[in-house]
């Protein structure tokens, strides 16, 4: 377990220079979260493009590893309907509890494998979640989603 | 004299441990909570092999035995402050004993409502509109989310003193914060998160002059320094036992003879009544009307044991000893380009906690260098999440030495700093 296990290159480079940040201008959903164990912040806005796919914003602060997995979400989800930013999102999920066992599926996460050893820093597993937590309440705010009972969400 | 740290580490099991692949430990977060030493366990340990039963009830000889280390255990606690044992109370930890204050202004307020037939209820606890409590803006939450809650449920206003950017409280509005209206004033002695200490005295003989009940959160001060009851002036004050050596699940409250007598009991049930009929009850004196249930008798062993051990060092030696690691900890860490201290930028009525920030870097990001190197030190807003806001920041990066530290190790928790700068490439 070394530092560069966490930090991978992607994960610095998101994070010093982070896509997709910023508030949507009509928005159809927003979700502020807080990761209350170190006072990081995110709010994730949802909208629809013209062509029907997702559009995500997002603003905040907080640590390398949080505000990066936001910026590797927008790149992911965006332009993508509602469906397949949900099959990306539980995978990212089912990443981060893996505890580093197991290979993620680099088709489905692209980028976002570079959280895989996150998963190994239980301390952190919170950070690289923040932005995806947000992003489904947004959803559900917005409509495009119903909140379902069953799915694990911590 | 300055403390043979190397010695007083042989007495710590735990800090002759690895972490990380092998790295040398430094722990540097004692503020959240301290490490054990032998003489501590040891104590607990020997309690549960020859003298363990239940304290306060039954005639064998094993009874007898426990209540006698419990209460000796008391008096050995009160004496820590200079108090008398039967104005210490044994609670689960400090946030139950800052409620276990708020509770008593609730509870009073509610049995006056309802009449409170045959009871005395002292006016100095009840609250309602109009009324206000003080606290500062450099409070733990556990001395400040009970009295908000208090004040939602009472109708009571809450009022703040300030903190300037030196990380000191703003007293020059004293007077008008501690008003006629006033019931309680709750301020924390020295800052968990910024390391100030508190002219507590002034502000306790400010809250006596308006009639309110002064309380100190002593919680980063009594494992600390020398702290002697009288000279604070506080009617309540606590602190917790494993920041300063002893086990957790346990924390004390101090309080006067009279206003214990006057606050309404907090949890309720066997051990804290004096007589019970099927309608009603009536409580044994304090302390024990504020000790339902079991208590935490192996605990208050080990605590008694941590005392003794801290008066063997000696509490003026203690408090020297963190000085002189203050002085060099603010003068390592502001050595360092981008690295900026948050609270008291001198040794001036300040603590050996220490908090900072680094340009371009979350506290979140720096800790994880240093743990990465070994070094063990608290991120985020260290529950005094209104002290970051008031700093415009969303956490910070704490050392918080004690007795088993020395200058090697904030020299390496700064060697990690820079590091960590490097590793992001933020080093300016």
């Amino acid at each position: 377990m070394n530092l560069e296990s966490l930090y991978q290159e992607i994960i610095l480079d998101h994070y010093k220079h982070p896509r997709g940040q910023g508030l949507l201008a009509e928005p159809l959903g927003s979700a502020h979260h807080v990761n209350p164990t170190c006072g990081d912040e995110l709010t994730v806005e949802v909208g629809l493009a013209t062509g029907g796919g997702l559009v995500v914003g997002y603003e905040g602060q907080g640590c390398s590893i949080s505000q990066a997995s936001a910026s590797v979400m927008t790149e992911l989800v965006n332009g993508h309907t509602v469906e397949e930013a949900e099959a990306v999102r539980l995978a990212f999920i089912a990443m981060m509890h893996a505890k580093g066992a197991g290979e993620p599926d680099e088709d489905v996460l692209g980028d976002a494998v570079a959280f895989a050893g996150v998963a190994k820093f239980p301390a952190r597993i919170k950070c690289a979640l923040l932005g995806w937590m947000a992003l489904q309440d947004a959803e559900i705010q917005s409509g495009l989603m119903t909140p379902q009972s069953n799915e694990k969400t911590q | 004299m300055s403390l043979d740290v190397a010695r007083i580490k042989k007495d710590f099991p735990l800090l002759s441990r690895t972490v990380r692949d092998g790295k040398e430990l430094v722990y540097l977060d004692s503020g959240a909570t301290s490490q054990k030493p032998y003489q501590v366990l040891d104590a607990e340990r020997a309690f549960y092999e020859t003298s363990y039963a239940a304290v306060h009830r039954g005639a064998h000889a094993l009874a007898e035995e426990a209540t006698i280390h419990y209460e000796d255990a008391r008096s050995a606690i009160a004496g820590f402050i200079g108090a008398s044992p039967s104005n210490i109370v044994f609670t689960k930890n400090a946030t139950e004993a800052l409620n276990l204050c708020a509770y008593a202004f609730s509870n009073a307020t509610a049995l006056s409502r309802q009449g409170a037939e045959g009871r005395s209820i002292d006016p100095r606890f009840i609250l309602g509109p109009g009324d206000t409590i003080v606290i500062s803006e450099m409070e733990h939450h556990a001395n400040l989310v009970p009295w908000q809650e208090l004040c939602a449920k009472s109708g009571a206003t809450l009022r703040w003193f300030s903190v300037d950017d030196e990380g000191r409280l703003d007293l020059s509005n004293m007077d008008a914060l501690i008003d006629a209206t006033t019931k309680v004033v709750s301020v924390v002695h020295q800052s968990n998160i910024l390391g100030t200490v508190n002219p507590v005295r002034a502000i306790m003989d400010r809250a006596h002059e308006v009639g309110a009940i002064g309380i100190v959160d002593g919680c980063q001060s009594v494992p600390h320094m020398p702290v002697d009851i009288a000279k604070v002036g506080a009617d309540l004050l606590m602190w917790s036992g494993h920041k300063m050596l002893g086990p957790t699940g346990i924390g004390c409250l101090y309080g006067t003879s009279e206003i214990l007598d006057a606050m309404p009991p907090f949890l309720t049930g066997g051990s804290m009544i004096e007589m019970v009929s099927i309608e009603t009850s009536t409580f044994a004196p304090a302390p024990q009307k504020f000790e339902a249930g079991t208590p935490m008798v192996a605990q208050a062993v080990g605590l008694a044991a941590a005392v003794r051990y801290l008066e063997e060092i000696g509490m003026d030696e203690v408090a020297e000893h963190e000085a002189a690691l203050t002085a060099h900890s603010l003068s390592a860490l502001t050595a360092i380009p981008g690295v900026r201290i948050i609270g008291p930028s001198t040794t001036f009525e300040r603590g050996s906690t220490i908090s900072f920030v680094v340009d371009g870097l979350h506290p979140h990001d720096v800790g994880q260098v240093l743990d990465n190197l070994g070094i063990a030190v608290r991120v985020g807003h260290h529950c005094a999440w209104p002290t970051c806001r008031r700093f415009g920041i969303p956490a910070t990066t704490r050392i918080s030495p004690y007795i088993y530290n020395d200058e090697s190790d904030i020299d390496r928790a700064a060697a990690g700093i820079i590091a960590a700068q490097k590793f992001f490439g933020v080093a300016p």
